[in-house]
């Protein structure tokens, strides 16, 4: 401190402020406090709003394994995924055949049924249950369910119709069912995320 | 406030004066913490204790909602939900550990802002009230902190809630009533467990409440100071800021760095080991002590163990435990010295010295096991403790002679120097 910044903070107040012009030792303290204070405050509020964020086991969660060996043409099984139901569908090759005719370019979300399935495994439809409208889950997946004017699903909250692609043809929903990430693990087993 | 020299709030921007009209919610900040609030000039370090324990009780109610956002008050998932937050929830470790912790450092920081009081003797006239509603702070505190230590569901919490609900059973006919009333059951269990977590959660609003009362009662006579002598001059105050929030910043600033030491370095060392084990209505712990903040009350209740007359061993201890609070009710009127300050009142000073040696000593032994020589010495320690608020105050007040008060504040920061008393303190 034998500087002569350090030998001018023991002179009295007086003499501190009668330098006049320029930036005071005091104000640079009190700049360097405060900005030191605030960033710090800052810096906490990270962990504050991060902890309402997805915990471990929440996370834990996001895969799951789904055995399709008893689901026969035409018909499908409701799953759990991140705690959403997921469709998987075994379709028939009339309802590929109706998905298939449809001119992609004619569609709200314009995806063909080979860009919803994996190579030779067409007959596997495999969305999410969830309406792209406002997150209802549609009909359609059970035996009996109203299936709507396309054969695919109806959601009853307001009236989205999909085809058997599962994509939007009719209503308010904007997109097509979501698709997630899956992978056959063998014939009979598909693990979803 | 009071002082006609305090500083008026003026907005100058068209849109704080527009503020200023519908809402003076600016003004009443500026008055209250600003400017506009004169302050002695000579408040030493042991005036930041008000401050920091506001911000404890904003940092506990912080990192309390944020718990209960991820706790399940349930006795049959609460511990799980516990190590739920402790793995799982993102920084839920810290959350919990700095709201353990906080209560400690709650405690240690209105423990040192009790003892101020004491020592200057902030009690008396014209700052009663204050007092008053400190001690029903005081109070608020210990049911939330003892209701909060239950949540977790580990033995302690669960001993603990049996012991400290045990204490109303010793009240003659209708202690047992009572004492099923408050758990709605016969021992601790999902009744008790979702009624203190309710609690939990309402107590600090309410001592938010108090705490206003309290601030508003300080600000009616204004702050005292470590002379005892009032301010009489506009000589004797500074604004509240820049001076007392640059203060008060620099001790938060110290409080943080041991705040952050317990938190980060030593997050258990005040916490027991077996409330780690999930509640076992069969099996009591071998060594039973609460958390260290109520070890001195655990000794005056433990003091006990002779029946006196009509009175029961265990109720005269319950009894002791809540009058060694209460009395703190009475202290502005057994006190009757006119001179506020410990640093005038030799006499005082010493038995104020030992008093602080006398908690320590009964702190001791309420956090050591109920055995020889602990009992005797906390028999000893509990009768000195009474023996000081009732017996050696109100003598002391009678028949010390003070030492001579400087006239004003002005003179004890600046001694006789007539041309330095004069001027008014520098602008910043």
């Amino acid at each position: 401190m034998a500087d002569h910044a350090g030998t001018q903070a023991v002179l009295p107040s007086g003499a501190e402020s009668s330098g006049g012009e320029g930036v005071r030792r005091r104000d640079f303290i009190n700049i360097a406090a405060v900005s030191a204070a605030g960033v710090g405050g800052l810096v906490t509020l990270l962990p504050l709003i991060s902890q309402m964020a997805p915990s471990a086991d929440v996370l834990a969660e996001s895969s799951t394994e789904i055995d399709i060996s008893a689901i026969q043409p035409g018909q499908a099984i409701k799953a759990m995924f991140r705690k959403q139901p997921v469709f998987v569908r075994n379709l028939t090759p009339k309802e590929i055949a109706e998905a298939e005719a449809v001119p992609v370019s004619s569609l709200r979300d314009p995806q063909s049924l080979k860009d919803r399935t994996k190579a030779g495994k067409e007959n596997w439809l495999i969305t999410m249950g969830v309406c792209t409208h406002l997150g209802c889950v549609p009909l359609g997946a059970s035996e009996g369910e109203n299936k709507g004017e396309f054969g695919g699903y109806f959601c009853p909250c307001h009236g989205s119709q999909y085809d058997t692609a599962a994509r939007i043809r009719k209503g308010p929903a904007p997109k097509n069912l979501e698709v997630p990430d899956y992978k056959f693990t063998s014939d009979t087993v598909v693990k979803i995320g | 406030m009071s002082f006609p020299w305090a500083k008026e709030y003026t907005p100058a921007h068209p849109f704080t004066k527009w503020i200023d009209e519908k809402l003076p919610l600016p003004r009443f900040v500026f008055n209250a913490v600003g400017a506009g609030y004169p302050v002695p000039r000579n408040l030493n370090y042991a005036w930041n204790f008000g401050i920091l324990a506001g911000f404890c009780l904003m940092l506990q109610i912080v990192t309390g909602v944020i718990l209960a956002m991820h706790y399940a008050a349930n006795q049959t998932v609460a511990f799980d939900s516990v190590e739920h937050i402790m793995r799982d929830v993102n920084w839920g470790w810290m959350m919990r550990y700095a709201h353990a912790n906080g209560a400690s450092a709650f405690f240690v920081v209105v423990y040192i802002h009790i003892f101020r009081g004491f020592f200057y003797s902030s009690y008396k006239a014209p700052r009663e009230m204050i007092w008053l509603l400190g001690v029903v702070i005081f109070l608020l505190m210990m049911a939330t902190a003892f209701m909060g230590y239950v949540l977790p569901w580990g033995q302690m919490s669960f001993w603990g809630a049996k012991v400290i609900t045990g204490l109303f059973g010793a009240i003659p006919l209708v202690g047992e009533p009572i004492q099923q009333w408050l758990l709605g059951g016969f021992a601790p269990d999902n009744a008790a467990l979702n009624r203190f977590f309710s609690l939990h959660f309402l107590l600090p609003f309410v001592i938010a409440g108090v705490v206003i009362l309290h601030i508003w009662a300080l600000h009616i006579p204004g702050s005292s100071n470590p002379t005892g002598v009032e301010v009489k001059t506009e000589s004797d105050t500074v604004p509240f800021h820049p001076y007392y929030t640059a203060k008060d910043g620099f001790g938060l600033g110290v409080f943080l760095i041991g705040y952050c030491t317990m938190l980060f370095f030593f997050p258990n060392a005040l916490g027991h080991p077996d409330n780690y084990i999930p509640a076992n209505p069969m099996q009591t712990p071998a060594h039973i002590v609460p958390e260290w903040y109520f070890w001195p009350f655990y000794a005056i209740l433990r003091a006990f163990t002779q029946d006196f007359l009509f009175f029961p061993a265990k109720l005269l201890g319950v009894l002791a435990m809540f009058s060694a609070i209460l009395v703190w009710f009475f202290l502005p009127w057994l006190d009757r010295s006119p001179v506020r300050s410990g640093h005038f009142r030799p006499t005082f000073r010493k038995f104020f010295y030992l008093l602080v040696i006398d908690l320590l000593v009964l702190g001791y032994c309420g956090g050591s096991p109920a055995a020889e020589p602990y009992v005797m010495i906390s028999q000893i320690a509990s009768i000195y403790y009474f023996a000081h608020f009732l017996i050696i105050l109100p003598i002391v007040s009678a028949i010390e002679r003070p030492e001579p008060l400087p006239f004003s504040i002005t003179e004890a920061v600046l001694g006789h120097d007539q041309g330095a008393a004069l001027a008014t303190p520098q602008p910043a």
